[in-house]
């Protein structure tokens, strides 16, 4: 698959921090407004889509991306689990998924226990699992085309 | 009432796409749509007259709310569509490499 | 102790994300935890049911009821999920055990123990759950779980098979968020006890025939039907079943689709909804046809384990008219000690079963790894060269037919005495009938693949290594031990109390809100 021309490249390459950035935006401020980890996760990796599609495919490299990102999403999905369990560990009373964090002040960035650092996992996590999904569909038109042929 | 017997018309729509197309590629449409209308069904229940979003911030702490269950429900239900599409479409590029061609007819190895 | 109960859950999803994780770096890392905690959440689930008594319930989250009305994710462990857990523990290790040798054929063997961990822990979620909500998203993970392991040797019929029953079970899973959604619009909560409590305050009708109620049984008999292929829903099953991996095959005929279809169907009819004589006389017939379908459809055919899926529906049949004659007595008001004799019947039927079945199609994947062919006209006289697999066959096939010292000639009893004292002397003669069919069909496959002469080719084939005859022999030696299950003593521990959750429908409502 050849890259887009290059207008493309460049304006895409303008916008990409932008979408970027937005994605952190909605993620980080999950517990205040509409959004959240999976929502802005996506967005996250429609950036890194963005990238692929407008400079074509060079494979070798898309599955050195590929090993990083499985690994991330790994790791992320794990720290998920953990901090779900530290309830169980250190309160007195065993609770699975207990907010042990302080809640804080209404409508402050820093508050509501450990939702915004949740949503952290879950951002980074979606955004490894969306872009592992579009890289496994794209590393198939190759091989249908040789078969094609 | 109306607007719950389309949303089920939708549902009934998606329902033909799976059953009477012939291409792979539109049985996987269909389940999308099916998905759709069940996610539209859901939002719908939790309405209440009047109401306004379910976020609390300042000015608006004793507003009336429409009910926000629902809509936790339907975040983890679009999540679970996103799995299920893209396995089905991983498992039809897969069956295009195999057997040469989308059309089920074709695709008839099981038989008995 | 009640702090236990998220364990079950915890143990699969932590061990399937660190094998994820570390599974690339340290060499046979997959091999190696997987039997171990497997191994330990058997250990987790007999130590549950010795040493507790009644519902344990947790509360996640830790929320307190507001009011008395429940508003915490509830996990609730009573009779009834330990002997499923008991089920899916077994199996499951012995599954693992023998695909520890089998997997080697395949490219990317790190990712089958990772999605085979996910499937456990989804099965143990919907076991433990007591909220609607939760048992469908549990669902959904081992169902997705199951559609990739379908096709994990990627070749031609496993990927037709997988994607046949992925559109099935993806239609069936939305008629179940359909039913959700209903029951949230007419109750106003999620909670199974307090759905209950609300469904038996508000039906004021005599015989509780709300037309809600009516709908939503029927599309929950509908979507969960379809998991546990029952008859009008039972086509996807013998293509998924014989295109699978074996040890894949025996776990998705012996527990899955007790785990997600039966366990459901029992939990939310007996507990949930009302009892009514409709529904309960409908899902009897449905029980004794797909009973009788299923084994008629076996009779012609050639292949191993097609034949094989083809007499699990039939023997769920046998789980499922059990099942019916209990609901139908104490929807109608009968002698309680039928019902309960019906149901246990029914509930060791379906314990028998995934021992039975899981060791049949053991077997057949031991074939099939030593000679590479399932056709049985192409098979022959392999006793002598594999003497475990041929042991262990002969001791299943004599279980599944109802042969007196192996198990399942004492649930099949069961549920024939029950019948017949209830009244329904067709159904008592149609599962006699069904049960002599049954052998026959197994005596065709001990015939044709185990005694005869031996082809020349396959004159070089030795026993299967030694974790396959490990899992097989195990399972024989299960064959027997559970047919003591019939003593007093023995089953006052294992199937007593998930009898007497179900006999008491209406406790569960009471026991998990009153506390």
């Amino acid at each position: 698959m050849k890259g887009m021309t290059i207008i493309v490249k460049k304006i895409s390459q303008i916008i990409c921090p932008v979408i970027f950035i937005f994605g952190l935006y909605i993620i980080v401020h999950g517990h205040l407004s509409p959004g959240g980890g999976f929502s802005g996760g996506v967005i996250l990796a429609g950036a890194f889509i963005l990238q692929i599609l407008s400079k074509g495919k060079n494979l070798p490299n898309l599955y050195k991306e590929e090993h990083g990102l499985e690994f991330l999403e790994s790791t992320a999905i794990f720290g998920f689990l953990i901090l779900a369990c530290v309830g169980l560990l250190i309160s007195g009373g065993y609770v699975f998924f207990e907010n042990f964090l302080d809640r804080g002040t209404l409508g402050h960035l820093i508050s509501a226990g450990f939702i915004p650092i949740q949503n952290i996992i879950v951002g980074a996590e979606v955004c490894a699992a969306v872009s592992i999904i579009f890289i496994a569909l794209l590393a198939y038109k190759d091989e249908t085309d040789e078969v094609k042929k | 009432m109306i607007i719950y017997i389309l949303c089920l018309l939708l549902f009934l729509v998606g329902l033909y796409g799976v059953i009477a197309k012939r291409n792979l590629i539109k049985i996987i449409i269909g389940i999308a749509i099916m998905e759709c209308s069940i996610n539209l069904f859901f939002i719908m229940i939790g309405y209440v007259e009047g109401g306004t979003a379910p976020i609390l911030s300042k000015g608006f702490e004793n507003a009336k709310f429409v009910d926000p269950l629902p809509q936790a429900m339907i975040l983890t239900s679009i999540v679970i569509g996103l799995a299920t599409t893209a396995l089905l479409l991983a498992v039809a590029i897969r069956l295009y490499q195999k057997y040469g061609t989308f059309d089920i007819r074709k695709i008839k190895d099981l038989k008995g | 102790m009640n702090s236990l109960i998220p364990l079950f859950v915890i143990i699969p999803l932590g061990s399937a994300f660190i094998m994820s994780i570390l599974g690339r770096v340290i060499k046979n890392f997959n091999k190696f935890i997987t039997p171990i905690f497997m191994l330990s959440l058997v250990y987790l689930t007999l130590h549950f049911i010795f040493n507790s008594e009644g519902s344990l319930i947790y509360k996640v989250g830790g929320h307190q009821p507001v009011n008395g009305v429940p508003i915490a994710i509830y996990m609730v462990m009573d009779g009834l999920s330990k002997l499923v857990l008991l089920i899916i523990s077994v199996v499951g290790f012995l599954s693992i055990f023998y695909s520890l040798s089998y997997t080697k054929q395949y490219t990317s063997e790190r990712k089958f123990y990772v999605l085979f961990s996910l499937m456990i822990a989804g099965m143990n979620g919907i076991v433990i759950s007591g909220d609607i909500f939760n048992i469908y998203v549990f669902l959904e993970i081992a169902a997705i779980a199951s559609y990739a392991l379908v096709a994990f040797g990627v070749e031609k019929q496993q990927l037709e098979a997988s994607f046949k029953y992925q559109v099935l079970g993806g239609i069936a899973s939305l008629i179940i968020l359909l039913a959700i959604g209903l029951i949230y619009w007419n109750t106003g909560t999620l909670n199974i006890a307090d759905i209950s409590r609300q469904l038996t305050v508000n039906c004021t009708s005599p015989d509780g025939s709300n037309v809600f109620i009516k709908f939503i049984s029927i599309l929950l008999m509908a979507g969960f039907g379809l998991k546990a292929a029952i008859f009008p829903f039972h086509s996807w099953l013998p293509d998924a079943h014989s295109s699978a991996p074996s040890p894949i095959s025996a776990m998705l005929s012996g527990v899955l689709i007790k785990a997600i279809g039966i366990y459901v169907i029992i939990r939310l009819f007996f507990n949930m909804l009302p009892l009514s004589y409709e529904l309960s006389m409908t899902i009897t017939i449905l029980g004794t046809i797909s009973m009788i379908v299923g084994v008629l459809l076996a009779i012609g055919q050639w292949d191993f384990k097609r034949l094989l899926a083809y007499h699990s529906i039939s023997q769920m049949g046998y789980v499922i008219i059990g099942i019916g004659i209990g609901m139908l007595i104490l929807a109608t008001g009968g002698d309680r000690k039928i019902a309960a004799l019906s149901i246990s019947g029914g509930l060791f039927h379906m314990l028998n079963h995934s021992i039975f079945k899981g060791l049949l199609f053991l077997n057949a994947g031991s074939v099939e790894y030593r000679t590479g062919t399932r056709n049985l006209k192409k098979l022959g006289g392999l006793s002598s060269k594999m003497p475990i697999t041929s042991g262990s066959s002969f001791v299943a096939s004599m279980a599944i037919s109802g042969i007196p010292p192996f198990n399942g000639f004492f649930s099949k009893v069961l549920i024939i005495i029950a019948a017949v004292q209830a009244g329904f002397i067709w159904i008592a003669f149609f599962a006699v009938l069904v049960s002599v069919i049954t052998l026959a069909s197994f005596t065709k496959i001990q015939k044709y693949v185990f005694s005869g002469e031996l082809h020349s080719k396959y004159s070089k084939i030795k026993e299967v290594p030694f974790s396959m005859s490990f899992s097989m022999i195990l399972l024989s030696i299960l064959c027997v031990i559970f047919s003591l299950l019939i003593i007093p003593e023995v089953r006052m521990i294992f199937l007593q109390p998930a009898v007497d959750v179900l006999i008491n429908s209406t406790n569960y409502a009471t026991k998990i809100i009153g506390i």
